[in-house]
């Protein structure tokens, strides 16, 4: 992308059609003055975008803890049902669990402001050591997963969009429509009958090898390639309806060059924030994958958390894909004002 | 009706003596700056539409309406042709039709001799610099997401040796556009600026034909103006034909000086401009000269 000086000084608001922008007739000596309060303007939307962002991690931590709270009481997990009074009480106190809500909100505020998000029940480890010793397995895992789902994904969407209509517009669409129908953990079963077990030609579970990511990866990719196929069939079917896509064929520019130079970059912005969402969706949402193919990566930890009602653990994981999610989100921002000229 | 379209449509016999001038005088202009062998030479008309048929299938009914009917026309090298009628009279289908864009229909079109319905694919990526098309919303036709420099450096890659008989400053100062623009995105431009750089991304090409469907009517009054001379200016430089069009009778009695009138998907009058407009045969066409703005207070006769 260029920044030339001219850049700046802009005065037409981004209108699509052509006649509010003529009205402006030439935009050139209002320039000036415009640039300064435009890049303000730029930055107040800015401002706003990440204050609403924190805020929706601070609505995100809350509900962690009131979940983490709400789930019944630890201490009979820990200590069994046989445990007295006494015991529970004290562990109770250990445990900090004894003191006010408010108080322990706000130690949990804290603790997650300095990067400590508790100590697990049932392992006595700092759950962000925990998180952090697994996260490059989740992180490989959906790493391939959703490059699987862009390679295939997006392909698939532009054809369908360039043949709208034909057979291979159907074929697609069908492909997308299961993919997006199958339940994950069934396919991956089915994975691994055919490619583990009759065929034997991977293994079934576990990591390790390159192999090992093969079979979880496809599992995980399925939805979003879904998901990714469609809306870039849409967008790319919407941009092709833009009338500059037959002023560049007038202009004498060919077919592939029209589809990837023109319609693609400006169909690409939806289709590069579903790309980055899913993968936050992925990050958090890899349970049933990796419990299907015994992958040590967070989702697994996460269930090992949640069955033994290790509240902690299951609130620094909520707390940790949230902040996940809001780093992803905004990263797309960033990514769309460096794309998108007219966000600039 | 057929009687009128047979009697009237032989385009070429209507031709006006002053294109035939204008023909001689560009070719001589044409031959100094112009090393590529154009082939068929500068008799051949750059655009002949035979009895061109065009329907359009109604998606939901399925009923057939058959937006141009036995249009025949022919534009000369260097002539200015333009295409008169209310929206919906078809008159952007036959342009797109005749430029080999938009539906193909029955009956022969020729660009520089070429029949397109005999030529291929390849063929027809060769003809299209040939002819160059403005359009109509400005803004629409350029990509939002491409500077002007951008756009001009695309077309240049496709085409490097016929772009490269000017550079940048100098084919915006054509136009009357400042450099600075270069940098620019569509959205940073004015209406009339877009609709500029439309026309010099058209002349960059140094086409034979420049069609411009109703190139000023997204356009401010005060703008449309200097588009006009723009056009005609162009044309008279380069020796390149032009397709107006157009429902703004006076927009075409200033740069044409031939005129069809089409009504229905049908040409149903055409002629020199002058004797069209003085005489008009048709009684749609005096329907259109009578509710043009001001025609009251104009000598008829």
């Amino acid at each position: 992308m260029k920044t030339g000086p001219a850049a700046n000084n802009v005065a037409v608001p981004p209108t699509k059609s052509g006649t509010p922008a003529a009205t402006t007739g030439g935009a050139t000596p209002a320039a000036a003055k415009n640039g300064r309060s435009r890049r303000a303007g730029a930055l107040r939307r800015a401002a706003a975008r990440i204050a609403a962002l924190l805020a929706s991690l601070l609505i995100a931590l809350s509900m962690a803890f009131m979940l983490g709270r709400l789930s019944g009481d630890p201490t009979t997990t820990i200590l069994g049902p046989m445990a007295t009074a006494e015991q529970r009480e004290a562990l109770r106190h250990d445990l900090g669990l004894d003191r006010p809500l408010l108080v322990q909100y706000f130690d949990y505020l804290k603790g997650v402001l300095t990067g400590d998000l508790g100590q697990s029940l049932q392992f006595y480890q700092s759950n962000t050591s925990m998180i952090m010793d697994r996260l490059p397995f989740t992180l490989q895992l959906v790493a391939a997963g959703i490059s699987l789902a862009v390679l295939v994904g997006v392909p698939l969407g532009v054809l369908a969009a360039t043949r709208e209509g034909t057979w291979w517009d159907r074929a697609a669409s069908t492909v997308a429509l299961l993919g997006q129908s199958v339940p994950v953990f069934w396919f991956g079963m089915m994975l691994v009958v055919l490619f583990a077990v009759n065929l034997g030609w991977l293994p079934a579970g576990q990591s390790g090898t390159l192999k090992h990511l093969v079979l979880p990866a496809l599992t995980m990719s399925v939805y979003p390639m879904a998901q990714i196929a469609r809306l870039t069939r849409a967008s790319m079917s919407e941009a092709l309806a833009e009338p500059y896509i037959d002023a560049a064929k007038a202009r004498g520019i060919t077919g592939r060059r029209v589809v990837w130079r023109h319609a693609f970059k400006n169909a690409m912005m939806p289709i590069l924030t579903i790309v980055v969402l899913q993968t936050g969706i992925l990050m958090s949402g890899a349970v049933a994958v990796e419990y299907v193919y015994s992958w040590p990566g967070l989702g697994q930890l996460a269930l090992q958390a949640i069955q033994f009602r290790d509240f902690p653990l299951v609130q620094a994981i909520v707390v940790f894909g949230a902040l996940v999610f809001v780093l992803l989100n905004l990263l797309v921002d960033v990514i769309h004002s460096i794309v998108d000229p007219r966000v600039r | 009706m057929s009687d009128v379209v047979q009697k009237e449509v032989p385009g070429g016999d209507a031709r006006h003596p002053r294109a035939l001038n204008n023909t001689a005088d560009n070719s001589a202009n044409r031959h100094q700056d112009d090393s590529q062998d154009r082939g068929q030479g500068w008799r051949t008309p750059v655009l002949e539409v035979d009895h061109l048929v065009v329907e359009h299938r109604n998606r939901r009914t399925g009923e057939l309406f058959r937006a141009v009917d036995q249009v025949s026309l022919r534009i000369g090298a260097g002539e200015s042709v333009a295409v008169v009628g209310e929206s919906g009279s078809g008159k952007t289908t036959l342009a797109m039709a005749a430029t080999g864009l938009g539906a193909r229909g029955e009956g022969d079109i020729r660009l520089l001799g070429h029949s397109l319905s005999a030529v291929g694919r390849k063929q027809l990526r060769r003809l299209r610099p040939e002819v160059q098309v403005v359009f109509q919303d400005p803004h629409g036709s350029l990509d939002p997401r491409q500077s002007v420099r951008s756009g001009l450096r695309e077309l240049r890659s496709l085409q490097p040796e016929r772009t490269s008989w000017i550079e940048d400053t100098d084919l915006l100062q054509r136009v009357r556009l400042e450099p600075s623009i270069l940098d620019r995105y569509p959205h940073q431009l004015s209406g009339g600026q877009a609709q500029r750089v439309c026309i010099a991304r058209a002349l960059l090409m140094r086409p034979r034909l420049i069609v411009a469907d109703e190139p000023t009517s997204g356009l401010d009054v005060s703008v449309q103006a200097d588009v006009l001379a723009l056009l005609k200016e162009i044309r008279a430089n380069t020796g390149a034909a032009l397709l107006m069009i157009s429902h703004d009778l006076a927009v075409v009695r200033s740069v044409c000086d031939v005129v069809h009138v089409m009504y229905h998907g049908r040409v149903v009058e055409s002629g020199p401009c002058e004797t069209v407009f003085a005489r008009p045969e048709h009684d749609y066409t005096r329907e259109l000269l009578a509710a043009m703005p001001g025609a009251r207070w104009r000598s008829r006769r």
